[in-house]
């Protein structure tokens, strides 16, 4: 649980981050979304105090942030950034023991931990255990970067636009990790972004940011269908909202017994992927697949009208 | 690649055969001498010429190298910053001061011997090292400082384990370029009695003694090629395992 209450940060006469409060439930993945300059990135860097505020408080499970030491306080928040930041005279292994490291783990209890995680992401670690970093791709240079930043086991992470560098396919698949370590370890993530696919696609909750200002910090359907401001209706895209909202949410929520003919599409499919399977076949309706069998149909009628503004 | 290091091999053995056993190059140097005179130098030992040449070259760049570096680390920390142009002007003026003044000013001070030249070759030597180290440790990229702080390493911990390792080749270029250029530059401590090799160009020069000046000169070069090879692969390594020059993405 993260609470930061009225937090502010001013540059040289300039309010980067404007009286922020939020409360950041535990296990929760908040993304932070907003336009550079938006002051999002000095927010992320307040609460593990890289940037120390000029005024207001942070709690992190009830302790005042500024309890311990700051290179303390680190160790015990992960922490990953755009570029990653890999040490490049240092192996990946020891890249990711850094921190356990700092902790004084033994090392039996590093080794261990350092091939977990490499295996979690798909490393083998017998083959990367080694490597240095220049000898990797950025994707797996980024693998590292969250490895190490999870190596300590910590309960907050925090990420600044780690997905940033990525090209689209593998970005994708890194969201699909992160949301799958998330189930696993139950980690606060809070995560910096500037674009709001990835902010609606991993965010519980989204906080928008604008001018060091929090303009909302809601729900993805919530902020789409009832957004506080024009600017946040711009960022979520008056254009595809409809859509935007549709992707939301899984086939298996419009399930309806009946017949369909042509290609199935997976239950757990998005509504925006049967939408637009449904447009492109000119079907009325498609079959579902789950677990190998056809359980039921989704109609175009019902997936448009899930499209329309909530009331 | 393999024929140069074959080269250089063989250059080493003729130098260490020369330094040992001097009179058997007699015949090298023969031509060279002016009628009658004596084709090598005698009047020491070369061998204990060169250890010594080399010791105090040693011992200057050992201490420009401590002082540099170590200046370098203070003005790059938050509280030093504010010393960083006092100290540039430090090793800048020292490498503006010729050699030769400061020897005129420390002879009456010291003496005649080595301390006038150590002292001469150490604040010759000061600047290559201090704005090399300067630049290793102001070009670690940003997103490894941002990461380094952002683990929960303390100040020493990151300039320890980050900071230095990563500036490590350039730190080695800078004392490189002193050890070469002082080997040179001892030399004219012989002028002030100083033990080094610059003895045997100057006894050629004053009884106009090509040999000699070949003798002395021919060492000097040696040595100086192979502290330079010596330090370019050391730094190549380092460079290579580190692929510190290569950006994250």
């Amino acid at each position: 649980m993260i609470e930061i209450n009225g937090i502010t940060k001013v540059y040289e006469g300039i309010r980067a981050v404007d009286d922020v409060s939020l409360k950041i439930g535990s296990g929760e993945i908040v993304t932070v979304v907003g336009t550079s300059g938006s002051g999002k990135t000095t927010l992320l860097r307040m609460i593990n105090r890289l940037v120390e505020p000029t005024s207001g408080t942070i709690l992190i499970d009830g302790r005042d942030n500024r309890d311990l030491p700051g290179h303390e306080l680190r160790r015990a928040i992960g922490y990953a950034i755009q570029g990653y930041g890999l040490f490049p005279h240092r192996t990946v292994a020891q890249n990711i023991a850094t921190v356990p490291k700092l902790l004084g783990w033994d090392k039996k209890r590093i080794e261990s931990r350092v091939d977990e995680l490499l295996a979690l992401f798909h490393l083998e670690p017998s083959q990367f255990r080694a490597r240095m970093p220049h000898e990797l791709s950025g994707g797996q240079q980024q693998r590292i970067g969250v490895a190490r930043a999870l190596a300590a086991e910590p309960a907050v992470l925090l990420m600044d636009e780690p997905f940033g560098a990525l090209d689209p396919i593998i970005r994708g698949k890194a969201q699909e990790d992160l949301i799958e370590i998330q189930r696993r370890f139950a980690t606060t993530i809070v995560l910096v972004t500037h674009g709001m696919d990835e902010a609606i696609r991993l965010g519980h909750r989204i906080a928008v940011m604008d001018k060091g200002k929090l303009l909302q910090f809601a729900a993805p359907a919530e902020l789409i269908a009832h957004p506080a401001t024009a600017f946040v209706a711009d960022l979520a895209g008056r254009a595809d909202r409809a859509f935007r909202l549709l992707s939301l949410s899984p086939v298996v929520d419009l399930l309806e017994p009946g017949e369909a003919s042509g290609e199935p599409i997976g239950a757990q499919a998005s509504l925006k992927d049967a939408l637009s399977e449904a447009l492109w076949s000119g079907r009325a309706a498609l079959p579902v697949l789950r677990d190998g069998a056809i359980v039921g149909r989704v109609t175009r009628e019902k997936l448009m009208a899930r499209a329309g503004q909530p009331q | 690649m393999k024929g140069s290091a074959l080269i250089r091999l063989l250059l080493l053995v003729l130098l260490v055969a020369f330094l040992l056993t001097p009179q058997s190059f007699r015949p090298v140097f023969q031509p060279f001498a002016a009628n009658g005179a004596p084709a090598i130098y005698t009047q020491s030992s070369l061998l204990a010429l060169t250890l010594s040449h080399l010791a105090m070259v040693g011992v200057a760049t050992l201490a420009a190298a401590i002082v540099s570096i170590g200046l370098a680390v203070l003005v790059t920390r938050p509280a030093g910053r504010e010393f960083l142009p006092l100290s540039r002007s430090i090793a800048n003026i020292g490498q503006t001061f010729p050699p030769v003044a400061v020897l005129a000013l420390a002879v009456p001070v010291f003496g005649f011997g080595p301390i006038p030249t150590l002292i001469a070759l150490f604040l010759y030597g000061l600047l290559p090292i201090f704005e090399n180290t300067l630049t290793g440790l102001t070009t670690v990229p940003h997103s490894v400082q941002e990461a380094a702080r952002g683990v929960g390493m303390t100040d020493t911990q990151r300039l320890i384990s980050v900071e230095l390792p990563l500036a490590l080749p350039i730190i080695l270029a800078g004392i490189r370029l002193t050890a070469v250029i002082s080997l040179g530059t001892a030399t004219i401590g012989s002028t002030v009695a100083a033990k080094t090799l610059g003895e045997v160009i100057i006894a050629g020069l004053i009884s106009n003694n090509t040999a000699f000046v070949l003798q002395g000169g021919l060492v000097v070069a040696l040595l100086a090629l192979f502290i330079h090879q010596g330090f370019t692969s050391l730094e190549a390594r380092i460079g290579r395992q580190a692929g510190a020059m290569q950006p994250a993405q």
